[in-house]
């Protein structure tokens, strides 16, 4: 029983073997994407292991404190940000080999030509509570 | 209105119903909605029988079921009408149940999740909470292990192992949401060893114990972990010591030992000392030598590692410790710690800050990362 993230990028993450921008796609090549991510979601609620999954805008801004009293600094948004968080999942599995194997098959989600996109997924362990017997 | 009472009659209650021939995962539901009605009604109309009058609300509410399930599908199956009210029958389910929940067909978040709801009687909800995820996720979850036990006979003996490995795993999560998992997991184990004579499931409730009346000790007010030798012991639950320690020692009397006995005596002898410094650490060390005959756990070598550490001196640990796989967890901080004794900070340091980076939780990490800015600004050595 953990949590894993398995976090997709718009930007930063090694090409995928299907790299084609969404904006080429045929529009049923959309739908057919959206489908199979809607429908592996709704796969892992049955199998009692998801936690949760959000999309993120891919222009936000930077915000910092500027000391008392002051208002906080805001910057950006940067078109040139390296690393740029598309979305992710939350899932709550029984071994790291079955996050693995999900991410694997969340990977294989439909693009162009309706063929899968093999797009790199980042997959990180929540860190957990502390157990309550350690020695 | 008892909540602990209440849910400590779920597996008789569960278990008369599936005798008189319920299946297994209608009778469970029929349980809970028996439950929540009980909490509803209870307060301002308490019963003179409160396992007869859940008995007879499951037994309604699993006939209605049935009943609308047979509507649904047109069946003309006629459903045996309620068998007169009367004693419980002689025969304890509860052991039959926990075999079940806890069946080697089920994941372990489905066993635990299974026994949670139907022997200690949870709701769905709760167990959610405590996990830390959505109500719909822990449903399915639950539906899921109920489907997978559906072939499973009730009357079949089940291992005792697993039921405690299971016990074991809700015990460690602790704390978190309105459950107490580790009070819970007490209960659950105390119910079982009323229900079979076993060492090893008294092993398993001596350990809970011990650990349980350091709960007060081991964390700060904001959630910072407190190592044992740091402990203030005057603040370990005397009580909870005492009864772990008796029910232990009957259970090594019976010459039968196994892991969790093992481990309890561990626990035990820590229990027993004042301080760190009069622990007897040549007694712990020979508990860990039992514990790896009996388990062959890497796991169980980088505690005695820490043990040798203490009975025979820093070098020793080390010497111990060499012999282990590095990439295990735990290691990093343990050889941190031996060497920090052994008088060389600097090492010490790096590897604290390493072992942070490797903590599986946030306490830990926070704890790690202390001891390395404790050593990096050169403050004052270890409390003892």
């Amino acid at each position: 029983m953990a949590k894993y993230l398995l976090l997709k990028h718009y930007r930063g993450a090694p090409a995928a073997v299907n790299d084609v921008p969404m904006e080429k796609w045929t529009p049923a090549e959309i739908s057919a994407h959206v489908r199979y991510m809607n429908d592996f979601a709704a796969r892992l609620e049955e199998t009692g292991e998801f936690v949760d999954s959000q999309a993120l805008a891919p222009e936000g801004m930077w915000v910092r404190y500027d000391g008392e009293g002051r208002p906080p600094v805001t910057d950006g948004p940067f078109a040139e940000t390296k690393d740029l968080i598309a979305g992710w999942m939350v899932i709550d599995v029984d071994s790291q080999e079955r996050a693995v194997e999900l991410a694997a098959e969340l990977s294989a989600e439909p693009g162009a030509g309706g063929r899968p996109i093999h797009e790199w997924l980042e997959v990180r362990p929540f860190l957990t509570k502390s157990p309550t017997i350690t020695e | 209105m008892n909540e602990l009472l209440l849910r400590s009659l779920t597996p008789s209650v569960l278990g008369i119903l599936v005798r008189r021939g319920a299946d297994f995962a209608a009778a469970e539901d029929a349980v809970q909605d028996a439950l929540v009605e009980a909490v509803r009604t209870w307060p301002a109309d308490p019963p003179r029988d409160p396992k007869g009058w859940l008995v007879a609300v499951a037994w309604r509410r699993f006939l209605d079921a049935t009943r609308a399930e047979a509507a649904r599908r047109r069946r003309e199956d006629r459903v045996e009408e309620e068998p007169p009210p009367g004693p419980a029958p002689a025969v304890d389910d509860t052991l039959q149940l926990y075999f079940l929940c806890a069946h080697p067909s089920l994941t372990a978040s489905s066993a635990v999740a299974l026994t949670l709801r139907a022997v200690g009687g949870l709701t769905t909800r709760q167990i959610a909470q405590a996990y830390l995820v959505p109500e719909a996720t822990m449903a399915q979850r639950i539906s899921r292990a109920k489907r997978t036990v559906a072939g499973v006979r009730f009357d079949q003996p089940g291992d005792v192992a697993t039921v405690l490995r299971v016990l074991y795993l809700v015990f460690n999560e602790g704390y978190s949401g309105d459950v107490d998992l580790a009070a819970e997991a007490i209960r659950l184990t105390r119910q079982l060893a009323a229900a079979i004579d076993h060492p090893e499931v008294a092993g398993l409730l001596a350990l809970m114990l011990l650990h349980h009346a350091r709960r007060g000790a081991r964390v700060t007010p904001d959630g910072g972990l407190v190592p044992l030798a740091e402990q203030d012991r005057g603040r370990w639950d005397r009580e909870s010591i005492a009864e772990g320690v008796e029910i232990l020692q009957a259970a090594l009397a019976r010459d039968r030992l196994g892991e969790f006995q093992a481990q309890a005596a561990i626990a035990a002898l820590h229990a027993d000392a004042p301080t760190t410094e009069d622990t007897d650490w040549v007694q712990i060390v020979e508990w860990y030598d039992e514990l790896v005959q009996l388990t062959d756990s890497p796991v169980v070598r980088l505690n005695r590692a820490v043990a040798v550490g203490e009975a025979d001196g820093p070098r020793a640990g080390l010497a111990a410790l060499a012999a282990l796989d590095s990439t295990l967890p735990r290691y990093a901080a343990v050889a941190a710690y031996l060497h920090e004794r052994d008088g060389d900070p600097a090492t010490a340091a790096r590897l604290y800050a390493e072992a942070a980076r490797k903590a599986p939780n946030l306490a830990e990490r926070d704890h790690l990362t202390r001891q390395a800015a404790r050593l990096n600004t050169g403050g004052s050595p270890r409390t003892p």
